[in-house]
């Protein structure tokens, strides 16, 4: 039975899904504003930015002036997509066994790597650190990746294994049954239906390389450093830029937000796969 | 051709024995029915014949040849799961093609055998449609379609009807009685259902616990049943069984009578009586739920639909003498 909602109801509710909508957007909508400001006029109270006269380009184009953007863009794009492919590579697989070849060990397994989650990364910065600088990976697109794939591979192996779990077992059976090899069944059946699934843990795992912070900084000087270091560079040692520091943020989340717009459909799906069926 | 022949067919999950040894023939074109409660490991049997377990131990052959260790594919069954299991990807048209596409057939011939299943199963204006614009009923077809398409040596039905409304099952298992008639192909068809099983076996298996209780055609283990399990399974309602000082008055450690071999009539003049507790009247029988008849807490009794008995009444019962069951200490028939 649908629940009764009052029109009353109904609108106090919007208004208030709306306010938590504009504040958790409002740091973002603020940087946007600063970036097209002059850095006298950031660094003035909020109402006197918003209302001063100023919009200016400049601070964008001092920032491409000083930093090359496009050398952090192409870094942040191979890091993130190398991670992912690399990521869903091993996943794909490990997925697939634990969901339709369980052992008494799986659940075991799954709960393993999901508490490496828990440690804090900062607890193992120094031996990777230390295994880095003697492997020559310090500074390294490839070492990023490494690291980022790593990180990353518990979610992807877990958001995979629930997909896979949802694809009733008796489906794959009934292909096995209609003279479907393994390759074929794969092909046919459990990878079409599996798509949707990967395709969502793919974006997340975009999302989550392309943010990603601890690492990218800890392990990066100039050549491999991706937009994350972009940005930090634009903070402290010189004091503040606050117009050109918005500029350079705005610069690096553009990218990811305007992909996470366009599959904002495919992502919402993925998310809630299985708990709305 | 399709004769299936188990030979002391064992499997085991673990420690645990789920059949133990077992032996069982299914003869060519013969539709039979495995039946029993839930966990007596119907399904497994079914699923061992199919390939889809491995046997622990024992022989599995399909007219002759020894399939224990072929995979599914290359068995020449066919298979109907309890939830369709249709590719929900696919329209029907290319769900009820994949197993041709996988066997290779010509497109033509494919096309051939695709519009003679669907007008054979009513699907033709839904051959274009996914699954999941079907209802359950169309759904269960669209699974029978893509098993008749094959040809197979024999069709494994796995509780088929489960999923449908009490109307739908009806009909759905009528549509398949016909389509053995039709095709005279083997069919092995798991239930826990005993009215479909009745229905539409030649053959009834009945399992408790992986063992074979008793095989027999539906009428046989209604007549004869081997022992009080087989005896309380198959009838619908139950046959009334009873123990005690009545049951040796007759001869036997158990006694059983169906509810239709007892007349009711004056209490004065009859073999037993009791007290109505529940009248249940269905038109054209009643069944009348009877305490205090000093034979079991409960007897039911089938009578004509025109006979009317209250909450409370007293009421006479006259079994048929002729069709009271015996059965000694161990449940077993005595002849």
């Amino acid at each position: 039975m649908a629940r009764a909602v009052s029109t009353k109801q109904k609108s106090i509710n919007t208004a208030i899904a709306g306010t938590l909508g504009f504040l958790m957007f409002f740091p973002i909508l603020w940087i946007l504003i600063l970036s097209f400001k002059t850095e006298e006029d950031a660094i003035r109270a909020p109402l006197e930015v918003l209302f001063s006269s100023g919009w200016t380009l400049d601070s964008f184009a001092a920032v491409q002036a000083r930093s090359d953007y496009f050398k952090h863009f192409s870094n942040s794009v191979i890091i993130s997509l190398g991670s992912t492919i690399l990521g869903l590579l091993i996943a794909i697989p490990a997925a697939w066994s634990m969901a339709f070849v369980p052992s008494r060990h799986t659940k075991n397994i799954l709960m393993w790597m999901l508490s490496t989650k828990m440690l804090p990364p900062v607890g193992v910065l120094v031996p990777i650190y230390l295994i880095f600088r003697d492997t020559g990976l310090l500074d390294s697109r490839t070492g990023l990746t490494i690291v980022l794939t790593l990180m990353n591979l518990p979610i992807i192996v877990w958001m995979l294994y629930t997909y896979f779990k949802e694809i009733p077992g008796e489906i794959l059976e009934a292909a096995r049954m209609d003279g479907a090899s393994l390759r074929e069944e794969v092909l046919y059946v459990l990878t079409p239906m599996a798509i949707p699934g990967m395709a969502s843990t793919m974006l997340l795992n975009i999302i989550l390389a392309w943010n990603e912070a601890f690492w990218t900084l800890n392990l990066t000087a100039a050549k491999a450093a991706p937009l994350t270091a972009f940005i930090a560079s634009y903070s402290s040692p010189e004091g503040l830029f606050y117009a050109k520091l918005s500029a350079a943020s705005i610069m690096a989340i553009a990218p990811i937000l305007i992909m996470g717009w366009f599959s904002q459909k495919q992502l919402v799906r993925g998310l809630t796969f299985g708990a709305v069926k | 051709m399709g004769r299936i022949t188990l030979e002391k067919v064992t499997k085991s999950f673990g420690e645990v024995e789920v059949i133990p040894p077992l032996d069982l023939t299914i003869e060519d074109g013969e539709f039979t029915v495995f039946v029993g409660p839930s966990g007596c490991g119907k399904s497994t049997l079914l699923r061992l014949i199919a390939g889809l377990e491995d046997t622990t131990s024992g022989h599995i052959r399909i007219d002759g040849e020894d399939a224990t260790d072929l995979p599914p594919a290359k068995r020449g069954l066919a298979m109907v799961f309890q939830s369709y299991a249709l590719y929900p990807h696919m329209s029907v048209r290319k769900n009820i093609a994949f197993p041709m596409k996988m066997a290779k057939v010509p497109e033509d011939e494919q096309n051939r055998r695709i519009e003679q299943a669907a007008k054979a199963l009513n699907l033709t204006e839904y051959l274009d449609r996914r699954p999941g614009q079907l209802s359950g009923g169309q759904r269960q077809r669209v699974a029978i379609g893509r098993a008749i398409v094959r040809e197979p040596a024999a069709f494994l039905f796995d509780e088929p009807l489960s999923n449908l409304d009490a109307a739908l099952r009806v009909g759905m298992r009528l549509e398949i009685s016909e389509l053995h008639k039709r095709l005279a192909t083997t069919m092995i068809y798991v239930t826990h259902d005993q009215v479909e099983a009745m229905t539409m076996a030649d053959k009834i298996v009945v399992l408790r616990a992986g063992n074979i209780e008793q095989v027999g055609s539906p009428l046989e283990l209604y007549k004869e049943p081997r022992n009080t399990f087989v005896a309380g399974f198959i009838g619908s309602p139950k046959m009334n069984l009873f123990e005690g000082p009545e049951a040796e008055k007759l001869g036997a450690h158990t006694a059983g009578v169906r509810p239709e071999h007892i007349e009711v009539g004056d209490p004065a003049s009859t073999y037993w009586s009791g007290t109505v507790g529940v009248a249940e009247h269905l038109g054209s029988d009643t069944f009348f739920h009877i305490h205090e008849t000093g034979l079991a807490d409960t007897i039911t009794v089938r009578a004509p639909g025109d006979v009317d008995y209250k909450h409370g009444d007293r009421i006479g019962l006259n079994p048929r003498m002729d069709m009271i069951h015996k059965f000694d200490q161990q449940g077993l028939r005595i002849q």
